[in-house]
Order: structure tokens, then C-alpha cells, then sequence
């Protein structure tokens, strides 16, 4: 069992935890979306958060880049308490995100896309850049060969110039996520990065997610509904079910929860 | 040959000043995809504004400074009394709530300064004179030379800028917007100030034409056909299309209109836009959507 609020039983790499939510409580005109929700995430794991259709997986994210602000509760988030995140200073803080239903700009070319994850790292004033004087053709090329290697590590080279809206539903994913890498964030969260791919894209999908965490040390938290790839990908799993935690741990830990095999396995799903 | 040149260039410099007037519709639907119809509004407002303090023996330039600082402070109002609370309706919504705003800025603008026509005198003579054989306005020059000032500002400030870029992924996916850590909110009060800035130069160029009434939220109608020739989402789609508009209006009133009996001048840009959605919906310049099926 591992109802009590705060464990972090995670096999944590570092010390303090990188972002730790206490008590959350969130909902939408009196519908209870998620209640009282404390966890860690530690610095350099990929945490999943599992469970059922409408658990709040999903909220729990936008309450930790901001986009939802809890009723309740507070985020840690690199040593330092907010009452509640805004989706600007996260990105600043360094939190980078993909969501469930692709939010990429699909008018502009993967290359173009990528880049405006670079968009906080502008430092060239705006009449720098209209002119291109000072520092911002210099900056311009940096941002760009910054972008040419996230493409290159995702492998979508031969797609750089293409417009967004026009690939396939498997390289938006790919393309959403090397906006997110642009940002060189500290924390990636990844709303269902696999949802709607097929097995192969999957592993595909997983071993990028993989090679991101070891290579660049990046904290993962990601929301999965595929059990195989959490238990390959995940060192901590958090199971939500109707807006409370019933489970945390790690992915041995959940697999043998018997509240979570009540809930996740059992008959509902 | 000479009378045909003639009355071509006086329709392309009297389409500048169409152009004038669709840019500021471009540029908030560019950042928003909604067709802002209080543009016509803030025009009036604009124009009613300077005129105002004109006449009570304020100077030129700080008239001009005071109104562009009215203009930049609507421009914040609107976006937190309107805009914030309509974050991620459908654009019908907007569009719906920018037609209450045009008649609150019309309302306000008469409430403030009166209803009655005022004269406007920019110091530019409209009369015309002869250049390379043609006979042209000064005025009109005028309005072309700062049309193209205007168009090139805008053009280096939005396709060179990270506001260019952060416009263009406001317009495309708000939420997307959000999470890249662009501030929406600031966005959108940049773009309404800058539209309210050409909003007030077309005011000024259009008031010292027609005078300074009421009529004059009514040029939203000319921007129309513009628009939709030019494409909605490119600024010099709005200069091209006002060209058009410009120059093929004129040439039919005197070619066309002689032969079923004159005045065509008034509806021959909105058949010529009827054809242009029947072959080019998205206009000249405009994004083309793009989906997949």
C-alpha cells in the first residue's frame, strides 16, 4: 500500500526531488478532477502516471506547466514553492511539454516549429532582429544549428522543411517533441507521446524518450497507457484512479499493489 | 493610351488607401484568425480623436503622440475585457464580440467628441499636377509613399522578429503557444496597439479625404473585397489586393460603365471578390488551409 501522501521510494539519482507536488487539488466548477495529490519526481528518472480514462492524469499536467492553476496545494519546483505554476514562468524554469492531441503550429515547417521551442533562448531585442544588426544574426545561426541537431537526433532530417500539417500522424509526434528538446528543459512532460502509434512506432517512440534521459539527463514525467513500454521505460510509476493516488512506486512496486490491480487491470479496462 | 494610364495610376494610389485600411484588419487576423470588425471603428475613433485635439490648439505631433497613446491604451483594454475572457473560443465567438466592440468604440468615440463632421488638414495639397505626363495628386503620392513606409516596417517587424514568430504560433495553436512560454496575453495587446497605430494613420489619411464623421467606420466595407483578394493573413497581399481593387474599380467605371450606364464604381470590387472566392478562396496571398483527409 502506498495510499499515505509523500513517498518518494523512487530509485532517485539525485537528492532533493526535481519537482514535488504537495496536496494538489484541482477541479472545475465543483467537478473533482483530481484530490489531494502529492508526489516526487526525482532528478534524471522518467516517471509514468498510469491509470484510467479520466483520472487525471492529464490535468495533473497542466497544473504542473500551469496551464490549469489548483485550487489547492503547492509545486516545488527546483528548490523553489509556488501556490501555482504560470505556463510562461515554466517554460523560463525550464519545464517543456507535448500534448495529447498534437499542439504543433501547422502552418510552419518542422524547422520552423523547432526553432520556436528556442524562443525563450532569444536574448537580441526585437530592433536587433528586424534589422538584423547586433547580436541577432549571430544568435539567428546558433538557434538554427541548435535546431538542425535536435532534428538530427530525432531522425526527422528528411523532413525539416516540410510543413507540419502535412505529415503523418507518427512524425507530429516526433516533430512535437523536438520542439520540447529545443527548449533544452530540465523536465519534459509527455502527454500519451505514443498514443494512436503502432508497436514499432512505439519502440521507436520509447527509445528516443530513453536516449533523451541518459543522454541529456532530462527528468521525464509521462502519462502511458501501453503497461509493456511503463514497466520497460519507467524507474517510478504513479497510478491515479478517479482523481486520487492509489498507487507510487516502483514499477514492481505498482505491478504487485493490489489496489492497482483492482483499479487499473481489474474490470474496468 | 495616355487616358488609360491615367486612370490606372489614380485607381492603384486610390487602392493604397484601401490597402491602408485592410493591413489592420490582416494583422489582427493574423495573430488571432478573427476578422475584427471594430477596425473600421478604431479608424473613426482614431481620426474623431486627433481631429479633437486639433481643434481645442493642440500641435500637430502631440496630437498625433496623444492619440497613438489613446490608441495603445484601447488596445489594452480590449484585450483584457474582451480577448482574455475568450481565450480559446471558436473564432465566431471573437468575431461576434469584435461587432459589440465596434459599436462601443463608435459610442465612445461620439460620447467623447461630439457627432458633428470635422474638416481635417494634414498640410498636403489634393490637387492634381503633372508628372512624366500624367496627372497625378500630390495627396495620393503621399498616402503611397506612406503606405510603403508602413508595409515595410510591419514586413521586417513581423518575418524578422521573435514577435513575428510568436504571432504566427499564437494564430496557429494558442495552447502550443502557452507551453513554448510565449506570453499570449502580451501578444495580443501588441498586435491590437499596432493596428490601432495603422488604424489611426489611416484615419488621418482617409479623414483629410472625406472629412471626419461617422461615415468613416464605414471604409471596413472597402477592406472587404480587399481582403478576401489578397488573402487575409498577408500584409502585402492587403497592399496587392487594394491595387487591384484600386486600379480595376476605376478602369471599369470609365471602360465598363459607360456601356450599362455608369456608377459601377460602388459594386464592381465585391463581383470582382465574388469571382475571386469562386477560384481562390484563400486569396491571392493567403494561407491555404491545410488538411488532411
Amino acid at each position: 500500500m502506498s495510499a499515505s501522501p509523500h513517498i518518494s521510494n523512487s530509485n532517485s539519482k539525485g537528492s532533493a526531488p526535481l519537482l514535488r507536488l504537495e496536496h494538489i487539488s484541482l477541479s472545475f466548477k465543483g467537478v473533482k478532477a483530481v484530490t489531494d495529490i502529492s508526489f516526487d519526481v526525482a532528478e534524471g528518472a522518467i516517471t509514468a502516471l498510469i491509470g484510467p480514462n479520466g483520472a487525471g492524469k492529464s490535468s495533473l499536467l497542466n497544473v504542473i506547466n500551469g496551464v490549469y492553476q489548483a485550487q489547492h496545494g503547492s509545486i516545488t519546483f527546483d528548490g523553489e514553492v509556488r501556490r501555482h505554476m504560470h505556463p510562461h514562468h515554466a517554460a523560463v524554469r525550464g519545464i517543456a511539454r507535448t500534448f495529447q492531441n498534437i499542439a504543433l503550429f501547422k502552418g510552419m515547417s518542422v524547422l520552423d516549429n523547432v526553432l520556436t521551442g528556442r524562443n525563450l533562448k532569444r536574448r537580441s531585442s526585437w530592433l536587433e532582429q528586424a534589422l538584423r544588426i547586433g547580436r541577432a544574426p549571430g544568435e539567428d545561426d546558433a538557434q538554427r544549428r541548435h535546431a538542425e541537431k535536435v532534428i538530427e537526433f530525432l531522425h526527422i532530417q528528411p523532413w525539416r522543411n516540410s510543413v507540419v500539417g502535412k505529415l503523418p500522424y507518427g512524425l507530429q509526434k516526433r516533430v512535437e517533441l523536438a520542439r520540447a528538446l529545443a527548449a533544452e528543459p530540465r523536465l519534459l512532460l509527455l502527454d500519451e507521446p505514443m498514443a494512436g502509434m503502432n508497436a514499432e512506432e512505439k519502440q521507436e517512440m520509447s527509445s528516443f524518450i530513453a536516449d533523451v534521459n541518459r543522454e541529456f539527463g532530462t527528468t521525464v514525467v509521462l502519462i502511458e497507457h501501453d503497461i509493456g513500454v511503463v514497466m520497460q521505460l519507467a524507474d517510478h510509476v504513479i497510478v491515479l484512479d478517479y482523481g486520487k493516488k492509489i498507487g507510487d512506486g516502483t514499477p514492481d512496486d505498482v505491478r504487485n499493489n493490489p489496489d492497482v490491480i483492482a483499479a487499473y487491470l481489474g474490470t474496468r479496462h | 493610351m495616355g487616358f488609360f494610364l491615367e486612370v490606372l495610376a489614380g485607381g492603384l494610389l486610390a487602392g493604397v488607401m484601401y490597402s491602408l485600411v485592410a493591413i489592420g484588419f490582416v494583422l489582427i487576423y493574423k495573430a488571432s484568425g478573427v476578422f475584427n470588425f471594430a477596425q473600421g471603428a478604431m479608424v473613426l475613433f482614431a481620426a474623431l480623436t486627433f481631429v479633437s485635439l486639433l481643434e481645442r490648439g493642440v500641435p500637430f505631433w502631440l496630437s498625433f503622440v496623444i492619440t497613438l497613446l489613446a490608441m495603445v491604451a484601447l488596445a489594452l483594454l480590449i484585450e483584457r475585457a474582451v480577448l482574455r475572457p475568450l481565450v480559446n473560443r471558436p473564432p465566431i465567438t471573437l468575431f461576434m464580440a469584435t461587432l459589440g466592440l465596434s459599436y462601443v468604440i463608435e459610442g465612445a468615440a461620439q460620447a467623447l467628441w461630439g457627432a458633428q463632421v470635422h474638416g481635417l488638414d494634414l498640410g498636403i495639397k489634393d490637387e492634381p499636377f503633372e508628372f512624366a505626363g500624367l496627372l497625378l495628386s500630390q495627396f495620393d503620392l503621399f498616402a503611397a509613399a506612406t503606405a510603403a513606409v508602413l508595409v515595410t516596417t510591419l514586413s521586417l517587424l513581423f518575418s524578422k522578429t521573435r514577435i513575428g514568430l510568436s504571432l504566427r504560433a499564437v494564430a496557429d495553436d494558442p495552447l502550443a503557444a502557452l507551453a513554448i512560454g510565449i506570453r499570449l496575453q502580451r501578444i495580443w495587446a501588441v498586435v491590437w496597439a499596432v493596428a490601432g497605430f495603422v488604424g489611426l494613420v489611416a484615419g488621418l489619411l482617409w479623414g483629410a479625404r472625406l472629412g471626419v464623421q461617422f461615415s468613416l467606420s464605414l471604409i471596413v466595407l472597402k477592406a472587404l473585397p480587399v481582403l478576401i483578394i489578397g488573402g487575409f493573413t498577408s500584409i502585402g497581399g492587403a497592399i496587392v489586393g487594394g491595387l487591384i481593387i484600386g486600379a480595376s474599380e476605376k478602369l471599369a467605371e470609365v471602360y465598363i460603365g459607360p456601356l450599362i450606364g455608369g456608377g459601377i464604381e460602388n459594386w464592381f470590387p465585391y463581383v470582382l471578390a465574388l469571382l475571386f472566392l469562386l477560384v481562390r478562396p484563400a486569396g491571392l496571398f493567403g494561407e491555404r488551409a491545410i488538411e488532411r483527409v
